[in-house]
């Protein structure tokens, strides 16, 4: 029987999360799904230390005051199928980045990007004025907007 | 009666399995769809008739008594919001089906819509329903594997990149929400609500207060609290317009739901409301700012949702009854509102193709039919008497009043200035894309199509008949807070032996 949560299991627990923490940090959708997958595992260590450690908790097999506690391996079983759904719809979404784009690299937003740079030239937007009408527009004829939408790549 | 509860969970699962299998035939498909959703929005007006005349109604999954089995618990909360919910998500079928039929075929892809959309409504109703803290996980990822799917429907690049965001942060959620589980199970060797309600007080206040702010972090980044709201108006705009619209409408929602749920029956003591009510006004503001700044229509509405969930998180985090009252009646009304002003934006995409402002011009004759709606939509969000808007922010500005003190004083001061700037904002876009002369002649776009415009009335409708059942609606409010503040009648329906 194995002595249950000790130091060790909590060291590996850090150890996965952290190493995870530091690859959700990088720009990378598969580096990012590495990520996801240790701090998974990691979470899913963490549940199973949080119940008692015993026998097989199978009524006429083990004795009752020496069972481990089944509901947080139940728990883990949910959790495990739950992660693995969502690495395998991370994995589709990080393959149709790269097919799209030819990098799976997660970009800044666009639309505050362009607010950014327009804030750092001190742009007042001619459409709050809402005097004029929408062809007479500066910002339509010097800065079209990047076009919104779908479907046209 | 309990054998209703299940049934909102159950009905859009069955519904999902018929539409996946009836993929080739969108006929069918909609048949199912609208069915399995009338059906349990019947289930939840039944089921709130009951929770106000009997108190909570418990179903017991595989007939395992409550501390042991799954419980699932329909309290007057959870029902109010399941009758809400289930009457936008209907709403939302009904647009995105005449969207889709005005498309003929073009873009959605309706052998995945119709199946995911289900599986969303059933992750949402779970989510209200559920009785332990495990099984509410279960619900949150149900909705959230289909809103990841419905929010890259189509995999183009937009949404693939701004998608790509969304799902990081949501499945970082979970995985906190997962570590919170963990702990509490750790803690106390249950996760039953009603039990934990009771087991929670026995422990010492350091490890109860870390499991409430873990939690409240999981349930924060979910519902769109500052400063863990960042990702929610970069990911929702890119979406579909019924897509974006129920996104905007439930899920912020189903996580404020989790706070309130949380904060009032397992962390009934006062600590962390500083916490909610500096975040409540931060959230406000910095939203609100947000939207002023931005010349999308679509991105300047998930703004001012944003900040529109500070004002419920400022009437839990006064944690008195009136707080209480004021945050659910804005939950209910909020949903309504914001779902709304999302379709309409999408009838605007529809009618000229472009939801940018810099593009936009001359809708109010173009489309006066929209222009009504969006007018409506706006000043009952900005909160001009007689609209639900008014009388939500009033009831939470009077209960930060009774409070008093310097922090409730300061949210009365900035909630006000929030809702006079979501009046600039909303006229704002009055004035550009309605009001001001038109831009370069544009093609004829065809009509728009009935069953989009009848949606969005139909929630235009619910949205001011808010103000007309307002009296009995808040009585019915008060109620739930009292049920929620007592405690004993949620834990008593759950374990009719006494929790230990």
């Amino acid at each position: 029987m194995s002595a249950g949560a000790n130091l060790v299991s909590f060291v590996t627990i850090g150890v996965l999360v952290g190493c995870g923490v530091t690859l959700l940090l990088e720009r990378s959708l598969s580096r990012i799904l590495l990520g996801v997958v240790l701090i998974g595992n990691g979470v899913n260590l963490l549940i199973v230390f949080g119940g008692r450690s015993g026998e097989a908790p199978v009524v006429g097999i083990s004795d009752e005051a020496a069972m481990s506690d089944a509901l947080p391996q139940a728990m883990v079983l949910t959790a495990i199928v739950i992660t693995f759904g969502l690495t395998a719809f991370l994995l589709a979404i990080s393959y149709r980045s790269w097919y799209l784009n030819g990098d799976d690299e997660v970009p800044d937003d666009l639309e505050d990007q362009e607010i950014v740079r327009r804030a750092a030239r001190r742009e007042v937007s001619a459409t709050d004025l809402a005097t004029e009408p929408a062809a007479d527009d500066p910002e339509q004829i010097d800065a079209p907007a990047p076009p919104r939408g779908e479907g046209r790549e | 009666m309990s054998t209703l509860v299940p049934l909102p969970v159950v009905l859009p699962l069955v519904g999902a399995a018929l539409t996946l299998l009836l993929g080739g035939r969108p006929q069918a498909q909609r048949a199912v769809s609208v069915g399995c959703l009338s059906a349990s929005l019947v289930v939840a007006t039944v089921l709130l008739v009951q929770a106000y005349r009997q108190g909570p109604l418990v179903a017991q999954i595989g007939g395992w008594p409550a501390p042991v089995g799954i419980v699932l618990v329909a309290d007057q909360l959870a029902a109010l919001m399941l009758v809400v919910s289930s009457a936008v998500i209907l709403c939302v079928l009904l647009y995105s089906i005449g969207q889709g039929q005005a498309e003929t075929g073009e873009s959605t892809p309706v052998a995945i819509f119709h199946p995911t959309y289900l599986v969303l409504t059933a992750g949402v109703c779970n989510a209200f329903l559920a009785g332990d803290l495990f099984n509410l996980f279960v619900g949150f990822e149900m909705l959230l594997a289909a809103s990841f799917v419905l929010i890259t429907l189509n995999g183009t690049r937009l949404r693939i990149r701004t998608g790509s965001t969304y799902v990081m942060v949501n499945i970082l959620a979970s995985m906190i929400f997962l570590i919170s589980v963990g702990l509490v199970y750790a803690a106390t060797g249950t996760l039953n609500l009603a039990q934990l309600a009771a087991r929670l007080d026995a422990l010492p206040d350091g490890v109860r207060l870390s499991l409430q702010l873990i939690l409240l972090v999981a349930f924060g980044i979910k519902a769109a609290v500052f400063p863990l709201s960042a990702w929610l108006p970069d990911s929702y705009p890119t979406a579909p317009a019924p897509v974006t619209a129920v996104f905007a409408g439930l899920l912020t929602k189903v996580g404020v739901y989790a706070i309130i749920r949380t904060q009032t029956l397992l962390f009934p003591g006062q600590q962390a409301d500083e916490l909610l009510l500096v975040a409540a006004g931060l959230t406000m503001l910095v939203g609100i700012l947000g939207a002023v700044a931005q010349s999308d229509i679509k991105r300047l509405l998930s703004f001012t949702l944003v900040s529109h969930i500070g004002y419920m998180i400022f009437g839990v985090g006064l944690s008195t009854a009136a707080g209480l009252v004021g945050a659910i009646f804005y939950v209910v009304h909020h949903i309504t509102i914001q779902t709304t002003l999302f379709l309409i934006a999408g009838l605007v995409e529809q009618r000229t193709g472009s939801t940018d402002l810099r593009r936009l011009g001359g809708l109010a004759r173009m489309a006066p039919m929209v222009g009504v709606l969006f007018f409506v939509s706006a000043m009952n969000l900005a909160g001009i008497p007689p609209f639900s808007g008014f009388l939500g922010k009033l009831g939470l500005l009077r209960a930060g009043v009774a409070v008093g003190g310097p922090l409730p004083w300061t949210l009365v001061a900035v909630g006000t200035a929030t809702s006079l700037l979501t009046l600039y904002v909303a006229s704002r876009v009055w004035n550009i894309a309605f009001w001001r002369s038109p831009c370069e002649s544009r093609p004829s776009t065809p009509p728009l199509p009935a069953l989009m415009v009848g949606a969005t009335v139909a929630l235009v409708v619910v949205g001011v008949g808010l103000t007309v059942v307002a009296g009995p609606l808040f009585e019915y409010t008060g109620q739930a807070a009292t049920d929620l503040i007592e405690r004993t009648p949620y834990v008593r329906a759950v374990l009719p032996g006494g929790a230990s």
